[in-house]
């Protein structure tokens, strides 16, 4: 087993590319993997509850741990989360870093 | 958490895009850490350190330059070393050459250093872990 931190910067309202990065995580998990989402810039926007959070909750089901930089969320006045997801501050990046863990940025 | 040694490759020019935004944050982070950091400043970012980079007035607000407060990478950079040094970690910053002699920005801050993407490599031979923040 693996450990994964996949940083995503995009908004998924934007680029469709959001989906398939989201598919990976969820395909790591499920090859086994402990994977952490980690939402930044205005990757934070699909963590309102809206169209777009619905897969992010759905990954957070599945056993991808999904987090949005907290930061990023008081630059764009985003109080509320979709169920499951949770605010993280940068160093959480710096963590998993140090850990070694493997580390992606989209 | 022992200190490690973190190797960054940054491809954004400055004061274009919020990748860059982000990655000073994550590097104040790990400089807060102590970690040691490598950064390669590739394409657009080896000009983060130019030097003659300056802050301006905003006329259309009716401030000047103090008022303004304007963020420079330059100086961010700066900071970075400052902070890295006061908690014991160390920064290795790299500008590629053939980046900032196409750029004409081939005058950095002190602590800062011109190189190749050899030094990439070396970076992330020798660094517990690398992340790569490209351009969108």
């Amino acid at each position: 087993m693996n450990n994964y931190l996949l940083i995503e910067s995009r908004d998924p309202f934007e680029s469709n590319d959001v989906g398939y990065y989201y598919e990976l995580s969820k395909g790591l998990v499920e090859a086994g993997n402990e994977v952490t989402l980690f939402l930044v810039q205005n990757g934070v926007l699909a963590a309102r509850p809206s169209a777009h959070s619905v897969a992010l909750s759905a990954l957070c089901q599945s056993g991808v741990k999904v987090l949005t930089d907290d930061f990023s969320l008081r630059e764009r006045g985003i109080s509320k989360l979709a169920e499951g997801i949770v605010a993280a501050p940068i160093d959480v990046i710096v963590d998993h870093l140090a850990a070694g863990h493997k580390t992606l940025w989209h | 958490m022992p200190k490690k040694t973190l190797t960054f490759a940054l491809m954004d020019a400055p004061y274009e895009s919020a990748n860059l935004t982000t990655a000073f944050r994550i590097l104040d982070a790990a400089a807060r850490r102590g970690h040691n950091i490598n950064v390669f400043a590739y394409e657009g970012a080896a000009a983060l350190a130019f030097t003659r980079q300056s802050p301006h007035p905003n006329p259309v607000h009716g401030k000047n330059v103090a008022e303004e407060n304007h963020p420079t990478t330059k100086d961010q950079v700066t900071a970075l070393l400052a902070v890295a040094a006061k908690n014991g970690g160390k920064v290795d910053w790299v500008n590629c050459g053939m980046c900032v002699d196409e750029r004409g920005v081939n005058e950095f801050v002190p602590g800062t250093r011109r190189g190749s993407p050899a030094d990439f490599q070396v970076f992330t031979d020798s660094s517990d872990n690398t992340l790569v923040i490209p351009t969108k």
